[in-house]
Parts: structure tokens; C-alpha cells; sequence
């Protein structure tokens, strides 16, 4: 055997785990193209976000409510809030995986980080529709 | 040591601060990181927010109060320059992940211009905010 061929990968992989493409992790890329994919959508979201802060600031909170009740408030700020989440689960379970090295630590906080995250989106598209949906006198 | 309790094989850990010199590249992505943090803690302050807002005119006060107190302004800065500290960041990535601008050059000058971008529109957002009487 020469030195080459011990560096191809290729005879350590069965042709069914090749074809599965899910490599030693098992969930294959999907973690990587999830948050290359949740960050391109945060890039214009989050601009929009900054806008939207502004705009509110100063705003009292009936005027607030009003903003809310606009469709395409609702709508922008719930994805902004899910795309955010879905990103910053998936940015800060590598930030714990990498830097914790204890097992039962690690796995306790990645199942808190996903957990802080799934009941931050809950309450915050919960707490969105509520204000968008209950308000009187919406134009 | 990792715990290989369940016969799982020691997997690679990222190298600590206190091994690698201070540059450019490296500064973006351990900035990169602590933003990171720094932004869950601000997905979290989001929806407390909105869930403030559907509590009602007096919550929301107390919320608005909370976010407009020294230290809560402190943090909505740091939030801003992470935001947009990240929005340049995943642009960046977007081309190192077409295989574009590894070239060492390049990636020191896309660094500097991410941080220079994130100090820029923190400063030019806080203006705004000043300037409608935010604060």
C-alpha cells in the first residue's frame, strides 16, 4: 500500500455510508447549511430591525400597538425573531461544544440552549400575534 | 479529558485564547463568538419585549424603563455593534464558503473592514436614535 492511499478516506467509508452522506456526526451538513442559511435571511431582517427600533424608540405604548397591527410589522418582526433564533441555537450549541469539554455539562447546556431558544420564539410570536390580532381601531 | 464514558471518541476542541497570538483574523472570530452570545441574550431581550408589549400599556413601561436605565442602554449598544458586527461577518463567510477571499491579505482587509463597518453603523444608529431624543 503506498502512502497515498493511506490518506484517501474513501476505504474506510462503506458505498452505503457514502450514498447516506451523513459522515460521523449522522446529521451530515445540515447544521452548517442551517446557519449559513438563517444568516444570509438575518442580513436584510436585522437591517430592518434596526429601522424598525428606531422608528419605535420613542414611541408610547398604544402607538407601539398600532405599528404591531400592521401585517407587514407582524410579519417581519416574527421572522426576524424565528430566523434569530434558529441561528443563534444552532451559533451557540458550536460555541458550547467547543469550549466545554465535560460531557454531562455540555449536553446539559446544549438542551438549555435549545430549550431558552424554542420558549423565547413561543413567547415572543405568541406575545406578536396576541398584540396584532386583539387591537381595536387597526387601519 | 473528555468524558468517553459512552465509548464515544475524543473529538477535536477549538484552541483557547491563550494559545494563539493576537491578529486580525483571529480577533474577528473570537469577537465573532462573544457577539454570538451576546445576540442570544438580545433574541431573549426581543421577545421579553413583545411579550411586555401584549402585557400591556403598564409592562411595557416598566420593560421600555428597564431598556432605557444605564445599564440597559449599555447593553442595547453592545447589541447594535453585534448585529451589525454580524450582519458583515456572514457576508464574509458567504465568500470564504464559495472558497473567495482566503488569501491572507484579503481576510485581514475583510476583518477590518467588518469591525470598521460594525463601529460605523453602531456610532451612525446611535446618532439617529440621539437625534430623535431616544435618550
Amino acid at each position: 500500500m503506498s502512502k497515498k492511499d493511506l490518506f484517501q478516506p474513501q476505504q474506510f467509508r462503506t458505498p452505503l455510508s457514502r450514498a447516506r452522506g451523513m459522515g460521523a456526526s449522522r446529521h451530515g451538513v445540515s447544521h452548517f447549511i442551517t446557519e449559513r442559511v438563517s444568516g444570509l435571511a438575518l442580513a436584510p431582517l436585522t437591517v430592518w430591525g434596526a429601522y424598525a427600533a428606531l422608528k419605535q424608540v420613542r414611541a408610547p405604548h398604544d402607538v407601539v400597538v398600532q405599528w404591531m397591527a400592521q401585517p407587514v410589522n407582524a410579519v417581519l418582526l416574527s421572522l426576524l425573531l424565528i430566523a434569530a433564533l434558529v441561528h443563534l441555537q444552532s451559533a451557540v450549541q458550536v460555541v458550547i461544544e467547543d469550549y466545554i469539554e465535560r460531557f454531562t455539562t455540555k449536553t446539559a447546556l446544549v438542551i438549555g440552549n435549545l430549550f431558552v431558544c424554542v420558549l423565547a420564539g413561543a413567547v415572543g410570536v405568541f406575545s406578536i400575534l396576541k398584540v396584532a390580532l386583539t387591537v381595536t381601531g387597526a387601519h | 479529558m473528555t468524558d468517553t464514558s459512552r465509548g464515544l471518541p475524543e473529538r477535536p476542541m477549538s484552541p483557547h485564547l491563550q494559545v494563539w497570538r493576537w491578529h486580525i483574523t483571529m480577533a474577528c472570530s473570537i469577537l465573532h463568538r462573544g457577539c454570538v452570545v451576546g445576540l442570544w441574550v438580545g433574541a431573549v431581550i426581543l421577545a421579553g419585549w413583545a411579550a411586555a408589549l401584549a402585557a400591556g400599556p403598564d409592562a411595557y413601561a416598566s420593560y421600555v424603563g428597564l431598556l432605557g436605565s444605564p445599564i440597559g442602554k449599555l447593553v442595547l449598544l453592545g447589541e447594535t455593534f453585534a448585529v451589525f458586527f454580524n450582519v458583515a461577518y456572514t457576508i464574509r463567510q458567504t465568500f470564504w464558503d464559495a472558497g473567495k477571499g482566503f488569501a491572507p491579505r484579503t481576510a485581514d482587509m475583510t476583518g477590518a473592514m467588518a469591525i470598521a463597518f460594525a463601529v460605523v453603523a453602531t456610532i451612525v444608529t446611535w446618532v439617529i436614535a440621539g437625534g430623535i431624543g431616544a435618550f
